[in-house]
C-alpha cells in the first residue's frame, strides 16, 4: 500500500498476527513500531521497533543519550513521537506522523509513513495499565512516604469529590490506604511510612517510586534506571525484587539500566540502542557476544 | 487486603517485606534469581489457600476497627482534643459577650466580621495557590461576582426604587429576592461557572503568565460591572446600598467556619492530595493518572466557589460596595494574607487574616500624638501607623520567610512543644 506520497503505508496487521509474532510468545504486550522522535533537527529515536511478550523482562540498554528514556517517554506519552505507532495489549495507543513544518523537515528512516494520529496523554496511559519509574527521581517532595503510594490510587478511585470531601467514599479510601501501605510494606518501607519522602536515602527512594508506580495497578511497568546510585548489594537486591514483583503482579517488566551485571541476570530480552536506532536485539547471552554492541560500547578502535 | 488479593498472586510478598524493616530489597535474599519467582510461585497456593482469611503478619498497622490503615497513634489526642474544645467554648463566649454588649464593642465585632471574610476569600486563594501551585490573581474578580449577586438579590424589594434612583431597574430584578444565604451560594455558583469558562484557556498558561491572564481577567469583570449598560443591574459606579447586613457576630463566624471545614476536608480526601501531587511535580502526578487540566480546573472552579461567598459575606458586613471596592488592592490584601499566614496552611490564612486585618486596628494608637514626661514625640501623627505595619510586614516576611505557619497546620503539640523546648533553654528541670 503506498499513500498520495508514495510512502508505503503499513497493512493493518491483525492482531492474531501479531500475537504470535517474535518468538511465539503468549500474548503481546507492548508493540512499538517504526517509531521515530525528532527535536528540531535532532533525531533522538530512529525508526524504533520492539516487542515485548506478556510477563517478560526485557532491558533497553544503550550508551549514554542513544535515546532510551526519549522511548520511555515516548511510550509513556510525555512526546508525541514524530512518525511510528505505539500498541498496547492489541489496541493503538499511540499513533504519528511528520506534520507541518516537520513534514519538510523530517530526518528520520522513512520506513513508513502512518496514516493516523492519535494522542493519549501521560494519565490516560497510566489508566491503561502502563506505569513507570524516573531515571531523576520524582518524588512528591512536600509529601510523606505513605502519600506518595497512596497519590497513585486516585486514579482507579470512583468517589466524586463531592463525596470524597464528605466521607461518603470511606470503604473506597479505607481499601487505597490499606493498598498503600500494604505495597510500602512490601518495598520494605513500612517503619519510614510517615516521614516525608525526601528524607529516605537515595537507593530507598528508588524503591518507594517502584511502590507508587506499583499503586496504579499496571500491566506494564517500565522501569527508568533503577540501579542508579545503588551499591553492588542493593543492586542485587533490585534484581531479585523485581524478578519477584513481576511474578506477584503478574507483571510484564521493560527496563533501562546501565549495570550490566543487573541486565543479564534479569532479562529474558534486550534491546541495544546507539545514537537512537536499534543496533541489535536478543537474548543476555546473544548481546554479549555481539560485535556491533561491543563497538558501540567500547568503540571499534579503528581511525578513519 | 481484598485489592491487592486481587492483585498478586502469592501471599508470601507482604510477610517478607514486613519482617526485613529497613532491610534492602525485600525478598528472600538467600535465593537467587529465577529461584526467587519459583519458590514464590510455589508458595502462592499455599498462600492463597490457607491465607486467604487470615491478616498478613506484617505490611501495615492494623487500625483499632480490624482492618484500616491508621495514622501511629497520637498520645496527646485527649489532650489536644479537650483543648480544643476550651479554646472553642473561650471563643464561643468571648463572641457572646461582645454580641451582648455589641453597642460598645461595634468597633471589636467590625474588625471580626472583616476577619472572617478575609478567611474565606484567604483559605480560597490557599487552596488554589498554596495547595495546587496555580498563582492565580483573581480574587477581586470573583469576589465582586458573589457580592454583586449577593446584593442585588437581597437588598429589599420596597427599597429598591431609592437605590436604583439614578439609573432605573432592569424590570426582571424589581420583585427577584432571595434569602441571604441562597443568594451567596448562588453567588459563588456564578463565581464558580465563570472560573470554569476561563479555567479552560488560562489554566494552560504556567506561574506569572496564569498570574498576568487572571488579573486581566478581574480587572475585566470590575469594568463590565461598572458599564453603563449595567447600570439597572448593578447600578453602575453609584454601587449598591441597603444590602441586609449580619444581624450578629455569629453569622460571618459560622458561614467562615463551613467554608473553611469544607475546603480542609476537600484538602484531605484523595482529590486534595492530587492537588498537591500537582503542585509537587506535574511530570510525576501525570504519570501517576492525574489528568492536569482536570485536577487544575477542579481546584480553581472550587477556589472560586468559596472566593464567591467571600465576596458575598463581604457585601453583607459593608451593606454598600461598588466596583471599587474590588480593585486590584483587595487581591492583593488576600494575598499578603495567604503569604503572612504560610502558603499551603489553611489555619495559617485564618491566622493571617486575624493578623492583618486587627493589626491595623491595634496599631491605631500611633496615630495619636504621644507625651511622654511632657515633651510630644513628633513621629506619632495620622498615618504612622501605617508606617509601621508595613515595616513590621517586612520583618514578619525576613524571618518567617515561609509565613508563619509555613505549610504545616497548627497542632497543639506543636505549639506546646514550643513552650517546652522555651522552658527546657531557661534551664528548668521539668519536662
Amino acid at each position: 500500500m503506498t499513500d498520495q506520497k508514495g510512502n508505503s503505508v503499513p497493512a493493518s496487521s491483525e492482531p492474531a498476527e501479531r500475537a504470535t509474532s517474535g518468538s511465539g510468545r503468549l500474548q503481546n504486550v507492548l508493540h512499538v513500531e517504526n517509531v521515530t522522535m525528532q527535536f528540531g533537527g535532532v533525531v533522538a529515536v530512529n525508526d524504533l521497533t520492539l516487542d515485548i511478550g506478556q510477563g517478560e523482562i526485557v532491558a533497553l540498554i544503550g550508551p549514554n543519550g542513544a535515546g532510551k528514556t526519549t522511548a520511555f517517554n515516548v511510550i509513556t506519552g510525555v512526546y508525541q513521537p514524530t512518525n511510528g505507532r505505539i500498541q498496547f495489549l492489541g489496541d493503538t495507543i499511540i499513533e504519528n506522523h511528520p506534520k507541518g513544518k516537520m513534514k519538510k523537515n523530517y530526518l528520520g528512516d522513512p520506513a513508513v509513513i502512518y496514516p493516523g494520529s492519535m494522542v493519549k496523554t501521560p494519565d490516560r496511559i497510566t489508566k491503561l495499565g502502563i506505569a513507570r519509574t524516573f531515571q531523576n527521581i520524582r518524588l512528591f517532595k512536600a509529601m510523606s512516604v505513605f502519600e506518595n503510594v497512596l497519590i497513585a490510587t486516585h486514579m482507579r478511585s470512583k468517589a466524586d469529590v463531592f463525596s470524597a470531601t464528605f466521607g461518603l467514599n470511606r470503604n473506597e479510601e479505607l481499601e487505597n490506604r490499606e493498598l498503600a501501605m500494604e505495597l510500602i510494606g512490601m518495598v520494605g518501607l513500612k517503619d519510614e511510612a510517615d516521614s516525608p519522602a525526601t528524607s529516605l536515602p537515595y537507593g530507598r527512594q528508588r524503591r518507594l517510586e517502584i511502590a507508587r508506580a506499583l499503586a496504579t495497578r499496571p500491566k506494564l511497568l517500565l522501569l527508568d534506571e533503577p540501579a542508579a546510585g545503588m551499591n553492588p548489594q542493593e543492586t542485587e537486591d533490585l534484581a531479585d525484587f523485581i524478578i519477584r514483583i513481576k511474578n506477584d503482579f503478574n507483571l510484564t517488566v521493560f527496563v533501562i539500566e546501565h549495570h550490566m551485571d543487573l541486565v543479564m541476570s534479569i532479562s529474558d530480552r534486550i534491546y541495544v540502542l546507539n545514537f537512537g536506532k536499534l543496533i541489535a536485539q536478543g537474548t543476555p547471552e546473544e548481546i554479549q557476544k555481539d560485535q556491533v554492541v561491543i563497538d558501540a560500547y567500547l568503540g571499534t578502535g579503528k581511525t578513519n | 487486603m481484598r485489592i491487592l488479593k486481587n492483585m498478586i498472586f502469592s501471599s508470601d510478598a507482604k510477610d517478607l517485606g514486613g519482617n526485613v524493616p529497613g532491610g534492602a530489597f525485600s525478598s528472600a535474599g538467600s535465593s537467587a534469581g529465577a529461584g526467587t519467582g519459583a519458590a514464590g510461585t510455589g508458595t502462592s497456593a499455599a498462600g492463597a489457600g490457607t491465607g486467604a482469611g487470615n491478616k498478613p503478619a506484617g505490611g501495615y498497622v492494623p487500625g483499632s476497627d480490624g482492618h484500616a490503615y491508621r495514622k501511629k497513634k497520637d498520645p496527646h489526642t485527649r489532650r489536644n482534643s479537650l483543648l480544643t474544645i476550651i479554646a472553642a467554648a473561650f471563643v464561643i463566649c468571648l463572641m457572646a459577650f461582645y454580641q451582648k454588649n455589641a453597642y460598645d464593642h461595634s468597633y471589636a465585632i467590625s474588625i471580626i466580621e472583616r476577619s472572617a471574610v478575609y478567611v474565606v476569600a484567604a483559605a480560597a486563594m490557599n487552596l488554589v495557590t498554596g495547595f495546587t501551585g496555580l498563582f492565580s490573581l483573581g480574587a477581586a474578580g470573583f469576589m465582586a461576582i458573589g457580592a454583586y449577586t449577593t446584593a442585588v438579590l437581597t437588598i429589599p424589594t420596597e427599597v429598591r426604587a431609592n437605590v436604583y434612583y439614578m439609573n432605573g431597574i432592569a424590570p426582571w430584578l424589581e420583585n427577584l429576592h432571595m434569602p441571604v444565604a441562597a443568594a451567596m451560594i448562588l453567588g459563588g455558583l456564578i463565581s464558580a461557572g465563570f472560573a470554569a469558562l476561563i479555567g479552560i484557556p488560562v489554566l494552560r498558561l504556567k506561574s506569572d503568565y496564569l498570574a498576568i491572564a487572571t488579573l486581566g481577567f478581574s480587572e475585566i469583570i470590575r469594568t463590565i460591572l461598572a458599564a453603563p449598560m449595567m447600570d439597572t443591574v448593578t447600578n453602575g459606579s453609584y454601587g449598591l446600598n441597603n444590602i441586609p447586613g449580619f444581624t450578629n457576630i455569629f453569622q460571618p463566624l459560622i458561614i467562615a467556619a463551613i467554608c473553611v471545614a469544607a475546603i480542609m476536608l476537600l484538602l484531605h480526601s484523595s482529590y486534595g492530595r492530587a492537588f498537591k501531587a500537582v503542585r509537587d511535580d506535574e511530570v510525576a502526578a501525570e504519570a501517576m493518572g492525574i489528568n492536569l487540566f482536570r485536577t487544575k480546573e477542579l481546584s480553581f472552579v472550587i477556589s472560586s466557589f468559596f472566593m464567591g461567598i467571600a465576596g458575598g459575606m463581604l457585601a453583607c458586613f459593608m451593606r454598600s460596595i461598588d466596583t471599587r471596592t474590588f480593585q486590584i488592592t483587595m487581591t492583593y490584601n488576600v494575598l499578603l494574607i495567604v503569604v503572612l499566614g504560610g502558603i499551603g496552611s489553611i489555619t495559617g490564612s485564618i491566622i493571617g487574616a486575624f493578623l492583618i486585618n486587627g493589626g491595623q486596628e491595634w496599631l491605631r494608637f500611633l496615630d495619636e500624638p504621644l507625651t511622654v514626661g511632657g515633651v510630644t514625640i513628633p513621629l506619632f501623627r495620622p498615618g504612622f501607623r501605617m508606617v509601621i505595619y508595613s515595616i513590621l510586614l517586612m520583618v514578619v516576611v525576613l524571618f518567617w520567610r515561609r509565613g508563619i505557619m509555613g505549610d504545616k497546620e497548627f497542632s497543639w503539640n506543636h505549639l506546646l512543644g514550643m513552650f517546652h523546648r522555651k522552658k527546657k533553654t531557661e534551664g528548668g528541670a521539668e519536662s
